[in-house]
């Protein structure tokens, strides 16, 4: 017989956190990140520009996986690329969350 | 108590030095664009006269010289345009024009400015002594307005910019200034992102995002009408991704070539201008960002995109190998040449530094702080078409 505890850690191991949040140091090259390399299209304020804004007015269709899947997969037909090569999927989530909430400003 | 008088005097002198006579003609402008400043450089002495603050969002930002080379007009991303004073290094004038701009343009007789749009898109024409409006041209097609991109003034007094949304290329005609006549050029491609009219002010190109090739308006013969070039220009099979827009301003010609970067791909293109074909394809390090030609069109210096942003590399034209890959700094967003080539400005974002290169070899010949510089802009500007 399989123990609980083992059963859980099996477990564990077999499905991701839903989300690790990247560190502190990483959090702070993810958000130059965003203002500068995203904020190339999207503005350095996210107010716009070839992209379209990034505000949390301008997202509330969407929630935070939805645009994680976009920041990894790009927008195909458009100048949106996918990230997927230079952004986990942790971070992608984290930026996501962020854009969502307004926790970038 | 010292350090206050070293600050009084420093004030005093560098008063005097606004007033002593002086040339700007080898002045430049390097744009700070997380600070909104601009600093002033003299490009003889490779030294920093001054820093201008308050000049809005300056991602992105873009300016151009007024023909006695004694003012910069620059385009803040938050629709703020500045009128600034490179010799008494003060804002001469500011409005903020727009919601969200992208660039602008002189008008070659220097009477007007225009600002490109993107929101509410269109483009508005200022009095290039006072920054009053004076027209503006809404970009509406279908009644859906359209960002406005790859401005640039034409020979006959005409500027000529594309529609990102609407796919269309209009020549403004601006005889009366109040009042700009407008040819329109219907379904010139898919998604325009930059354009650049050539040195001579005849041809008018449209990088498309949105399709494979080029829109070409050849202003000599506008009854063509616009015609697509280049089919293999960009993406075609398995592009890569794009993480940064190349850019098109800027003098990428060298003879009847111009060297374009591809969109999606690790190339450099070479296109005759007298058939408009594609001569060549040079692989690159990267996605290119900014493709310029040396003055003289010996050379043609490359950057890129993420996550090769650290590089340059030279293209020898005659050749059309490269014969030099340089890593001047990380981050490295622009390059200005000096009037006749002999100099190379580049600068080193995330280093916050811009740095001088010699054309020749390649040896550093100075490092000017700057807080997280991005465009560089030389005075020599003023009289050249397009820029
Ligand atoms: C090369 C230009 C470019 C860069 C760089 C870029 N984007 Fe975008 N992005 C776009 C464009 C254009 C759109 C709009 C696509 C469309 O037309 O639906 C977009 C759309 C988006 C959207 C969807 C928003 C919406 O309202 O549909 C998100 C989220 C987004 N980008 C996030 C990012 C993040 C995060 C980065 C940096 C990691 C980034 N983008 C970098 C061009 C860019």
């Amino acid at each position: 017989m399989v123990k609980p505890v083992a059963l859980l850690a099996a477990l564990a191991l077999a499905i991701p956190p839903a989300q690790a949040a990247p560190d502190l140091e990483r959090q702070k090259e993810l958000l130059e990140f965003l203002r500068q390399d995203c904020g190339a299209c999207h503005g350095m304020t996210l107010k716009g520009g070839l992209g379209s804004p990034l505000l949390p007015g301008n997202l509330t269709g969407y929630d935070p996986q939805g645009l994680a899947e976009i920041i990894l997969n790009g927008k195909l037909g458009t100048p949106m690329p996918p990230w997927k090569d230079l952004l986990t999927q942790d971070e992608a989530e984290w930026l996501a969350q962020g854009l969502v909430r307004g926790a970038f400003p | 108590m010292k350090r206050l008088a070293a600050l009084v005097l420093f004030l005093f002198l560098s008063a005097c030095a606004g007033l002593e006579p002086r040339g700007t003609g080898d002045l430049g402008i390097i744009i700070e664009r997380a600070t909104g400043s601009v600093l002033v450089v003299d490009t003889t002495k490779r030294a920093i006269l001054g820093r201008i603050e308050g000049l809005g969002d300056l991602s992105h930002a873009s300016m151009v010289f007024s023909r006695d080379q004694r003012y910069a007009y620059i385009f803040g991303r938050d629709g703020g345009l500045s009128k600034v004073d490179l010799l008494e290094r003060r804002i001469a004038a500011r409005i903020v024009q727009a919601g969200n701009s992208i660039g602008g343009a002189i008008g070659p007789k220097g009477d007007w400015v225009a600002a490109a749009n993107y929101e509410p898109g269109g483009v508005k024409f200022f009095d290039a002594a006072s920054l009053a409006q004076l027209a503006e041209i809404p970009a509406l097609v279908d009644g859906k307005a359209s960002k406005v991109i790859g401005i640039a003034e034409a020979p006959g007094n005409r500027l000529v910019f594309s529609l990102y949304d609407a796919g269309e290329i209009w020549l403004a005609d601006m005889t009366d200034v109040k009042t700009p006549w407008v040819r329109k050029f219907k379904q010139a491609g898919q998604l325009p992102y930059d354009g650049l009219i050539t040195y001579d002010g005849r041809h008018y190109l449209a990088g498309l995002f949105g399709e494979d090739g080029l829109a070409l308006l050849d202003l000599w013969n506008l009854e063509a009408g616009t015609k697509k070039i280049m089919p293999g220009y960009g993406k075609g099979q398995e592009p890569l991704p794009v993480y940064k827009m190349p850019h098109l301003r800027g003098w990428s010609q060298a003879g009847d070539e111009m060297f374009l970067p591809a969109i999606g791909r690790h190339e450099v293109l070479v296109v005759d201008r007298r058939g408009w074909k594609e001569a060549a394809r040079i692989p690159v390090a990267g996605q290119p960002v900014f493709v310029i030609a040396r003055p003289d069109g010996r050379q043609v210096w490359v950057n890129f995109a993420l996550p090769n942003n650290g590089l340059i590399q030279v293209i020898d034209v005659p050749t059309r190998q490269i014969v030099k890959t340089l890593k001047p700094g990380k981050a490295i967003l622009h390059l200005e040449f000096a009037s006749k080539g002999t100099e190379v400005w580049v600068s080193a974002r995330d280093d916050d530094q811009v740095i001088a290169l010699d054309t020749e070899t390649f040896a550093e010949l100075a490092r000017i702080p700057a807080q997280k510089p991005s465009g560089i802009f030389f005075t020599s500007r003023a009289h050249r078409l397009g820029l």
